[in-house]
Parts: structure tokens; sequence; C-alpha cells
């Protein structure tokens, strides 16, 4: 018999806020995260600003011993780290364990290890001294690195996963999390993903053009989701996670419950028909929404609130003309539909954890955030949507299901369906 | 650099890499690295790399291997330095 699935903690590195309640507050109001980093113009970028959390390093000493921060240089575990714990800490739990959590297991997601940090290695052994790599480098640059440090401090003892789909990656590890519960395999997952965009990293997608280069010298106005004026993204680095629970395992141990997840999906359009290892199949989209739909038995005209991918580059119309086509919705039909994206940037594979946990402040607490900068929308985009579809102001409403989705490079797809928890 | 000078930096070289920082200002000859220290034997790799800076020295794999308690690692680091003169 399939179990319900809630949402019972939740953790926030963004680069517009850190932690719940500093991040509340920031999409309530629709402030910027997005800076101007002096290096990415010395580096010759054509994009010289980044959605940068506003981290602080010492702070990890507050969250793991000093023998295993000294020698932590992986900023996208770091993130990880702080995300998760919050999140672990939020559902009413403490840390420290003798014995392995058999009932906990854990997805986490990322896209590669600290490049910056791997330099350091690269650059020792060119230089022939490999033996003063020491014990800390192999554990950091292992993809599985982040989940590694997590389920080690807290001692998770079921399914221990590291996934990676490129942007979609943060929205397939909760979904991984909610089916295998759902499934009955482990009563708590916690799940979520971590990004930390490096120059190198930062500089191939710079080369790739897909980057916005008008807006460098109005850095909180340049990340512009469905306007006509996108022109490309601004990366974005941070972490969000979840503590996902069975429902009855967590009534039982008299958990607050935040809300349910109800299902999602996740998809390939095969990079056939229009998909390519950039660009989305918009088949394969739809199938994902409307799979997760299935899944969830939500009714697409129960959908309260789209959290899109809208990235603010040319790929945001044709998502939105997908939603459209999935949810057989438009003009004043068309849900309310905002992108987290237009204030922090797009976080890569820490964008789909980062937008759920958005997504379920939402939910929790019945708003929808603004659509920052949205001061000359893409009329093509609002003939589909409608005039009143894409809030530019933080607009309450009864937000009881939201539909949120990431698209990623490969061609991959991942949709939640996300709902107020209603016993 | 007398054997109490070397146990001195030993400490400092050590502390990163131990929580029980009391146990630490105790050390003597025996006390064990890994056992008294618990310090997690794959940071022994670190401990070594780090004395080699510190003192300006080099551990082969085969001094290395006999670090085990402060004792040795006092015996292989006063060693090292001698050779080096």
């Amino acid at each position: 018999m399939s179990k319900r699935v809630v949402v019972t903690g939740m953790g926030v590195v963004a680069p517009n806020g850190i932690g719940l309640p500093a991040f509340l507050q920031a999409i309530q109001n629709g402030m910027s995260g997005i800076k101007f980093i002096p290096q990415y113009k010395e580096l010759n970028f054509s994009c010289h600003i980044a959605g940068l959390p506003d981290f602080s390093w010492e702070e990890l000493a507050n969250y793991i011993s000093e023998v295993t921060l000294h020698g932590l240089k992986g900023t996208n575990i770091g993130y990880g780290l702080v995300a998760a714990m919050d999140a672990w800490a939020d559902s009413g739990m403490g840390y420290e364990t003798e014995k392995p959590r058999w009932e906990t297991g854990c997805v986490f997601g990322n896209s590669t290890a600290d490049t910056e940090a791997m330099k350091n290695v690269i650059t020792r052994v060119d230089g022939k001294e490999a033996r003063k790599l020491g014990s800390r480098v192999v554990e950091q640059a292992m993809n599985s690195g982040v989940t590694s440090y997590i389920t080690g401090r807290l001692g998770l003892g079921n399914k221990v996963i590291t996934n990676s789909a490129a942007c979609a990656t943060g929205t397939q590890a909760i979904l991984m999390g909610y089916e295998y519960i759902k499934h009955g395999y482990a009563d708590r997952m916690l799940v979520g993903s971590t990004e930390h965009v490096d120059p190198y990293v930062y500089g191939a997608f710079d080369s790739m053009r897909v980057l916005s280069r008008k807006f460098n010298d109005e850095p909180e106005k340049a990340s512009r989701p469905m306007s006509l004026t996108a022109g490309g993204f601004i990366p974005g680095s941070g972490a969000g996670a979840l503590v996902l629970e069975d429902l009855d395992f967590a009534l039982q141990r008299g958990a607050r419950i935040y809300a349910e997840v109800l299902g999602g999906s996740t998809n390939s359009g095969g990079q056939r028909s229009g998909g390519t290892m950039t660009a989305a199949n918009s088949e394969g989209v739809i199938r994902c929404i409307q799979s997760a739909l299935a899944d969830a038995h939500v009714r697409p005209k129960q959908i309260d609130l789209i959290s899109g991918h809208l990235t603010a580059t040319n790929a945001d119309k044709q998502e939105i003309q997908n939603w459209s086509d999935a949810l057989g919705r438009k003009g004043k039909d068309f849900p309310t539909t905002n992108s987290l994206k237009s204030m922090i940037g797009h976080c890569l594979s820490a964008a789909g954890s980062i937008e759920t946990v958005a997504s379920i402040l939402q939910i929790m607490h019945n708003f929808a955030h603004p659509n920052i900068n949205l001061d000359d929308p893409n009329p093509d985009i609002l003939e589909i949507t409608g005039f009143d579809n894409l809030p530019v102001n933080m607009t309450r409403k009864e937000i009881n299901i939201v539909a949120k989705a990431n698209f990623g490079f490969g061609d991959v797809n991942s949709c939640l369906i996300l709902s107020k928890f209603k016993a | 650099m007398t054997r109490q000078e070397i146990l001195d930096e030993l400490k400092k070289v050590i502390a990163p890499y131990t929580t029980n920082k009391e146990l630490l200002a105790g050390i003597t000859e025996d006390t064990d690295l890994i056992k008294d220290l618990k310090i997690n034997s794959a940071n022994l790799v670190d401990i070594i790399i780090d004395a080699e800076a510190k003192y300006e020295i080099e551990i082969d794999y085969d001094s290395a291997d006999k670090m085990i308690n402060v004792g040795t690692c006092l015996d292989v680091i006063g060693a090292k330095i001698n050779e080096r003169g």
C-alpha cells in the first residue's frame, strides 16, 4: 500500500537569504540576491554578476566538528551541510546519534565538485607533489561528497544516493525521496541539492553566451524571466533541503507538518523532436507535467501556482506554452506563475530544491512571491498567461496546490506536485 | 631541537585532528594517536604531511608506518631532523 509523504522540515542557503525566516522575508519582499563579482570582470567574462549566498564559512563550526571543518574546501559541501542540517533541526530532531538511523535515507544532488578547490589538486599533481595532497581530497572530489558529509554527520542508514540531472537535479532528488517513502522502503528521507558556481563552471556557461550581458551595472535588475529584455540567465549558488516523512511516522512522533508531496514525475525528451543537449523536447516536458498530475491524482484546474523553471532565456516562452498545453489552461484561466530566478538567478543543481522550499513557504503562508524585474513582460508570453497571472508584487491568495518543475541540459525534466496538508 | 621542543610543536601539528583538547594537552610518550586521541586513521597521512612542513623534513613511507604513538613520532621526527643536519 502506498504511503502519504509529508514535508516536516526545511533548510535553505539562498543568495537572498540563509535560513527560513530570512528567505521568507526576502521572497515576500522581492529582494534580489544578485551581486557584482569584481573577479568576473577581471576574468573578462561577458557577465559580471551572480547570485551568491552571504555565507560565513566559520559558521560551519556550529554544524560539524573542527576536525571535519579543518581541510574542508568544497563550497558546495558547505552549503549542502548547512541546508540539510537546518532542515533536520527544523523538523524537531537532534543531530547526535550513537547508532545509525536505519529508518532515514538521503538523496542529495549536485553538479560537480568545487573546481576552484580542485585547482589546488591539479597544481600539486602537475608540480609532482601528489604526496602532499593528504587524505581530504578524494572525499570532496567525489560526486557523492556532499551526501557523504551529510549522512555521516547525522548517521543516516537507509538508502543514500547522490543524483545529478543538471538543472533538474533538485526536483529530481525530492521526487526520488518521495517515491522511496511512498513505496514503503524508508520512513524518512533527507532530500535536496547544492550548487557552487565557481569561476570555472561560470566561465564555461559564459562562453556558451547563455548568460545576461546587458545588466552588469544593475545586478539586481539583471535576472528578468519572461520579460522582453530577458537576455540570459544569471548563475546562482546555494542549497535547499527538505525532510520528507511517511505521514503516519511523522504523526506518531508528533512532527509539525508543512505540506504534502502529492506526486511527481521525471523523464527525458530523449534529445529528439526538437530536444537537444541544451533544449527541451516539448513533448517530453508536457508528458512530465501530465504524469506528475496523474501520479498526484490532481486535475489541471486545481493548480493554484506554477513555480516555473523560467531562467530568463528565450526558452521562457516555449516553457509557458508547454505549461499551457500540459494543463489545457490559457489566458485568464492560466495559473498564477512565478520564477524565483528573478531574485536569486539560476542555481543550477540547487534550483529545484531552493525553489521547492519557496513553493512550500508560499503554500504555508498563502502568497505568491513577485516576479521582480518584470517591467516589460514579453507580449507573446502574456498572450498565453493573460495579464494578471504573472504577479509583480507579492500577492496574498490561498495556495493549495503548486506545480514545481525544472528542466535541464541533457533534455531531462522533473515536476513535483506539492499541496497544503489536509488530514 | 630538543625532544621536548619537538613535542611542543607536535601538539600544534596534531591539534586540528583531534577534538579531545584536554587529552592532547596532557599527552605522554605512550599516548596512541588512534586509540587515545581518537584520530581518524586516514588523518595520520595529514599529520605526517603537516609535520614535514613544520620541521622541514621528509618522512618516507616506512618511517611513517612507525608513527603510532607520541614516542615513535618523536623518534622519527628527531631522526629526520638529525639527517637533515
